[in-house]
């Protein structure tokens, strides 16, 4: 659906050149919930603002659904345009119009018939559930109805791509998750490509099929999510998964730790962590003490992290180790006292 | 009354504008609606030239729609030449023109050309700050939904300015209302000549203080019904 490639972004300042975005390739997937998750500064309003060319790009090609839209002349921009929605963190809604005419907003711009906009109106209107507030205007609305008509006019046109720039960042957790809820509920039922930049990882966590980390202009890594959640490839995504799955060790525990050797397991999906450990306690001649444990879901897919200190002779120790990692364990080795 | 002289004879000219016989109040209210007249009309005349060149001022500045520095310096420049020129010298200054446009230079018509000229260059950039004020994440907004230039002024901008250019609009009048006295001093007609005539000239100082309150009174109307407009056009729905 996009194909970005080689996309460089420099903004030309006074005082100096800022490099934004410097050679980046990606490619998303039809259908898919894409994520892009990065520091503040790291570059991911712009590579999303580059993708409906509300940035030019310096540098590079970016292909969506087929249309090389960096090579396209203002007129056939706006026409592409009128088939990729945006969302906004600032929502961006009109104050000088009712929920009804800020939807209607695009079918204007794209001189759909008003009957026929009119009924679209209401149908999106239904879809983001505030049929009740057509006749209001944004500011008597919440944060979370505001994004909610945000959606329905960036889905006015029936895009076949939305982009969202930090979607949920204004909201609190609660509006977060229904907007997030409404988000996947969308991308099902239209089949619609999302694709969506946070620097929440909880975000990323409850809807993203795919993510890309991107940090200091780069994308340093990409991959299915629950790949990253389990094996973070590089610093950056580590410590982004350290955001919201605890797996630092509070450093107190490892000073009363006294004899044993600490490693963290990590286990997806229902093959629960639990009963292989168990098991390994029992073939085994070593003793697992529970240090700290977590169990999330990623996107819909339990997600589980333990520290154990495992105690016993050192070959036993090993040989367990092998075990968990047969047994298709994630392990890492933490700490040898 | 004004098409009889052609001279600039202002002495001759206040006596046969108001002849001497005529009743006072008959002659304050008559002065009070050429004021009222003379100002509508530059007010609502500078607002269609002042509008197109607030707009083209805002969009053709850096990184907005249209983006395009000659233009919009040499426009900017313009207008900040005529604003800093003062009223009272702009007043001699545009008699030729105003004598090609309407014939003469004394009296209500005639004034309105150096009130509207003047009030040009202000009221584009008021118009200019009201539109500078919208958050440009909602241009953005309709540039995502591929909306052109024509649309998001139409649309977005004087829409969404339309509180705060109202509010321009009662500063602007008000300003002609004073504007519009000053012009009545050099046979401009309204309030500011009756004023002149019988307050300074005559010494009837009852006269000027008179026109004084009628003024007062219309400058707090017009900040009233701006107020309130802008008011009605900001929380609509409440
Ligand atoms: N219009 C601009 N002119 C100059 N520099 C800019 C401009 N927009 C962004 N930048 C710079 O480009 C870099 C990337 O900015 P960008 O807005 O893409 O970051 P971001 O990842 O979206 O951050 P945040 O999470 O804070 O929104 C930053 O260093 C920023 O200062
Ligand atoms: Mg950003």
């Amino acid at each position: 659906m996009i194909e970005i490639s080689n996309l460089t972004k420099i903004y030309k300042t006074p005082s100096h050149d800022v490099l934004a975005l410097d050679k980046v390739s990606l490619k998303v997937n039809k259908g898919e919930i894409f994520g892009i998750i990065g520091l503040s500064g790291a570059g991911k309003s712009t590579l999303i603002r580059c993708i409906n060319m509300l940035e030019k790009p310096t540098e590079g090609s970016i292909i969506v659904d087929g249309q090389v839209i960096t090579a396209l002349d203002k007129n056939e921009l706006r026409g592409s345009r009128q088939k990729i929605g945006m969302i906004f963190q600032q929502f961006n809604l009109l104050s000088s119009r009712n929920v009804f005419d800020n939807i209607m907003f695009p079918l204007e711009i794209s001189k759909v018939p008003v009957n026929e906009a009119k009924k679209r109106v209401s149908e999106l209107l239904e879809i983001v559930g505030l049929t009740d507030k057509a006749l209001v205007y944004p500011d008597q609305l919440s944060g979370g109805q505001k994004q909610r008509v945000g959606i329905a006019r960036a889905l006015a046109n029936r895009p076949k791509l939305l982009l969202s720039d930090e979607a949920t960042s204004a909201l609190d957790p609660q509006t977060t998750k229904s907007i997030l809820r409404l988000l996947k509920d969308i991308n099902a039922r239209l089949n619609l490509t999302i694709l969506l930049i946070t620097h929440d990882m909880n975000v990323i966590k409850q809807v993203c099929d795919r993510v890309a980390v991107i940090d200091n202009s780069r994308i340093v890594e990409v991959g299915d999510v629950l790949k990253i959640f389990s094996n973070p490839g590089t610093p950056t995504s580590r410590s982004f998964i350290n955001s919201i799955v605890k797996q630092e060790i509070p450093e107190e525990l490892l000073q009363n730790n006294g004899r044993g050797q600490l490693i963290r397991v990590s286990f997806i999906g229902d093959s629960a962590g639990e009963p292989i450990i168990s098991s390994m306690i029992k073939v085994f001649d070593v003793k697992a003490n529970i240090i700290y444990g977590n169990i999330d879901r990623v996107k819909d897919t339990p997600f589980g992290n333990l520290v154990l200190e495992l105690t016993g002779a050192d070959a036993d120790i090993k040989e367990a180790i092998k075990f968990l990692h047969e047994q298709g364990l994630e392990i890492e080795v933490l700490h040898n006292v | 009354m004004f098409d009889l002289i052609t001279a600039i004879d202002l002495n001759s000219f206040f006596v046969s504008y108001f002849g001497d016989n005529a009743w006072m109040p008959q002659k304050l209210l008559v002065a009070t609606w050429e004021t009222i007249y003379m100002v509508a009309i530059s007010t609502f005349l500078s607002y269609i030239f002042g509008l197109v060149l607030g707009i083209i001022l805002v969009i053709t500045s850096k990184n907005h729609i249209s983006e395009n520095k000659s233009v919009n310096s040499v426009l900017g420049s313009i207008v900040n030449a005529t604003r800093s020129i003062p009223f009272i010298i702009f007043l001699i200054l545009v008699i030729p023109l105003t004598r090609i446009l309407v014939g003469t230079s004394i009296g209500t018509v005639a004034s309105i050309v150096p009130l509207t000229l003047a009030a040009i260059p202000f009221v584009a950039r008021l118009v200019e700050a009201s539109l500078k004020e919208i958050e440009w994440g909602l241009v953005e907004a309709a540039l995502s939904m591929g909306a052109n230039t024509w649309e998001i002024i139409t649309k977005v901008l004087l829409p969404e300015a339309k509180p705060s250019i109202l509010l321009g609009v009662a500063i602007t009048t008000i300003n002609l209302i004073g504007y519009s006295a000053m012009a009545g001093i050099v046979g401009g007609g309204g309030l500011g000549t009756l004023a002149y005539y019988y307050g300074f000239q005559r010494y009837q100082y009852s006269i000027m203080w008179i026109t004084v309150i009628v003024l007062i009174i219309m400058v707090q109307a017009i900040q009233m019904i701006g107020d309130r407009l802008a008011n009605q056009a900001s929380n609509k729905g409440r």
